[in-house]
């Protein structure tokens, strides 16, 4: 009995940690400009490739994943100067715009680099409860996943950026003219947004194999995780994870990998007839 | 001529470009041309036009979902894949004797609009719409080549017909038309040709028709304003889905023709990529006109197919070059760009 409760509290934890992360530059970028980026699964993978080809040339790990999250975030920062900030007034099209950049950097990347790249074995090894083994590293994991959350909950609340990007997302106009640079703070937070998706690839290096397309791994549960939490990180991404997670688990555990994902999307077509404003929207109409 | 006059009049409209005598004496001659062109090619080349055609019928559908209604969907391709794949089910499990390749034809295009019309009824019902219409319809298109990527096994068939998994389905029989003594089977050569080119003329004016129409009317006052179009007394939610579902159903009439031509489909022709190339098409020829749709998907396949000499994955880099370029400098699409330059300067 404890061993299956256990068993299916860690798919559960493992489930929510992904979605969490997957979705958290996404959600990040989306709540503050409106804009979704569908090139989210190639800042995963230039964050995976980073840290894969840092951890081979000998740095930690930990410092590994820092460089592949700092690439990322370099990467959309130079992107959102160069095209992003040109659409903001069309939303539609900057999704057309991050679709031909995602299909440029992954099929760019298969040309240069090749069909594969070398992978970095799992660190920690594993643990056994009650006869089965559970991988350490997802406990790791999960851990990142909260301290990410923490981490964007302690900047947007209390720092200096976090106000002005408040005070930007409420009334753009009103902030520029209060003599906030919010063409900056949206540049910023662009690349938040990528430096977190390339952490998530970082963290997520050692666990799979490292292809050019491998973002499209990543873009379902980001999307469905954003759909159905809205444009809010913590009263959004956060609770959409956990009621996501729990599905995802408990689908996985029945029938695998590809009914958890069915059952996301089945989930979230639902949810989306009964809340189109998702979670957040929900939660914020309840308090106000 | 008051008979033609008045056709004419349904063909033409404040929402589609062309009008008048010459624009309808160069449809003539482009149709003329097209006709004539299987007299100077050989069949090699004329099936591979075959290939161009079949895609038209997605990007025309397409145009009138993103292009006319406003809601950018990533979904065609998922549609496109639902028909192919219930092509070929159905001609594997009934053979392709006494007309059935035909009922097949209509059974999985009429397959592909009711599953873009039950997508579109949570979607527009929920009320979705802008970025999140984009990646729910990319979701499920993802989520749909996944399904039929892990249907190798021996245990997913339906009837007869074996699913294969990522090697896809191949060997059912082309669209063949029961004539008495013997039927024509349509396989990639002179008739199959006339019949698409039949095909997309018709698919091509009624769409005109049909956005000329107070349907289309309607639909471009939802793009340009839903609230003010529901504030005048308009269900929108109904004129989205039957747009969806009309768009749905040229993408399943893709689906057959591909099937049907090649006589193969696989789960790929639903990926991430595949899911692009729709996209592409649309938004470089002009979204927001089915004859810049046209031309330009034409166009950039055309091109496409060029490049793909020198490997697929340079043609799809410069696809996205195209696509964010296109974006960037002229968003109503290159054709149209080159459209308004042609009828500014004319007197």
């Amino acid at each position: 009995m404890f061993d299956t409760a256990f068993g299916f509290l860690y798919q559960f934890g493992d489930a929510c940690a992904f979605l969490v992360l997957c979705a958290a530059g996404l959600a990040v970028i989306f709540g503050m400009m409106g804009v979704i980026n569908l090139a989210h699964g190639e800042f995963i993978m230039c964050g995976a490739y980073v840290t894969s080809a840092a951890a081979r040339a000998g740095v930690p790990l930990g410092f590994a994943i820092a460089c592949g999250a700092l690439a990322a975030g370099l990467a959309g920062v130079v992107l959102e100067r160069l095209i992003i900030h040109r659409l903001y007034e069309r939303p539609l099209d900057t999704i057309v715009a991050t679709w031909g950049i995602s299909l440029i950097v992954s099929q760019g990347t298969l040309i240069v680099l090749g069909p594969s790249m070398g992978a970095v074995g799992t660190p920690f090894g594993s643990v056994v409860v009650g006869g089965y083994s559970y991988s350490v590293y997802r406990f790791v994991l999960m851990a990142a996943a909260a301290l990410i959350l923490l981490a964007l909950y302690v900047l947007f609340t209390r720092t200096r950026f976090g106000e002005l990007a408040r005070a930007t997302i409420q009334v753009p106009h009103m902030a520029q003219a209060l003599g906030i640079n919010t063409g900056l703070i949206y540049t910023a937070t662009f690349g938040i947004g990528a430096a977190l998706a390339g952490a998530t690839g970082g963290l997520y290096a050692p666990t799979m194999t490292l292809v050019p397309t491998m973002g499209s791994q990543f873009i379902i549960e980001a999307f469905v995780t954003v759909v159905v939490g809205g444009g809010d990180v913590f009263l959004g991404t956060a609770p959409a994870g956990v009621f996501l997670g729990f599905i995802k688990a408990t689908m996985t555990t029945w029938e695998g990998q590809l009914a958890g994902q069915i059952g996301l999307l089945v989930a979230v077509i639902i949810v989306i007839r009964v809340l189109p404003r998702g979670v957040s929207g929900l939660l914020l109409r309840e308090r106000a | 001529m008051g008979a033609r006059g008045g056709m004419l009049h349904r063909l033409e409209g404040p929402q589609t470009l062309g009008r008048g005598r010459w624009f309808w004496l160069g449809f003539a001659i482009a149709v003329a041309l097209a006709c004539a062109y299987p007299l100077f090619e050989d069949d090699y080349t004329v099936g591979n036009t075959i290939y161009f055609f079949n895609w038209v019928f997605m990007a025309l559908g397409l145009c009138l979902i993103w292009g006319y209604g406003g809601m950018l969907s990533f979904g065609q391709t998922a549609l496109f894949g639902i028909s192919g794949y219930g092509y070929g089910i159905f001609v594997l499990n009934f053979g392709p004797d006494h007309g059935f390749t035909l009922i097949a034809a209509l059974v999985a295009v009429a397959a592909a609009a009711l599953f873009a019309a039950a997508i579109g009824y949570f979607l527009f019902w929920g009320r979705i719409g802008g970025v999140f219409l984009g990646i729910v319809t990319l979701s499920v298109t993802l989520v749909l080549e996944r399904f039929m990527a892990q249907t190798a096994g021996p245990e997913w068939h339906v009837g007869t017909a074996r699913l294969n998994g990522f090697n896809g389905m191949s060997g059912m029989a082309p669209l063949t038309i029961p004539w008495p003594g013997d039927d024509i089977v349509l396989s990639p050569d002179v008739p199959l040709y006339y019949v698409v080119l039949g095909l997309l003329v018709l698919a091509y004016l009624g769409l005109r028709i049909l956005v000329n129409s107070s349907f289309g009317n309607v639909l471009v006052a939802i793009r340009e304003n839903p609230q003010r179009a529901t504030m005048l007394g308009y269900d929108i939610r109904r004129y989205q889905l039957a747009a969806f579902a009309i768009g749905g159903a040229f993408a399943g009439l893709s689906g057959v023709l591909y099937t049907s031509w090649g006589q193969y489909i696989t789960p790929s022709s639903m990926g991430l990529t595949a899911a692009s190339l729709p996209v592409v098409w649309v938004a470089v020829g002009g979204r927001s006109d089915l004859t810049t749709t046209l031309v330009g998907t034409l166009l950039v396949i055309g091109a496409f197919q060029a490049l793909t000499v020198y490997g697929s994955q340079y043609a799809l880099v410069a696809m996205g070059v195209l696509l964010v370029l296109t974006v960037l400098a002229a968003p109503q699409g290159l054709v149209m760009a080159a459209a308004r330059l042609v009828t500014r300067r004319r007197p």
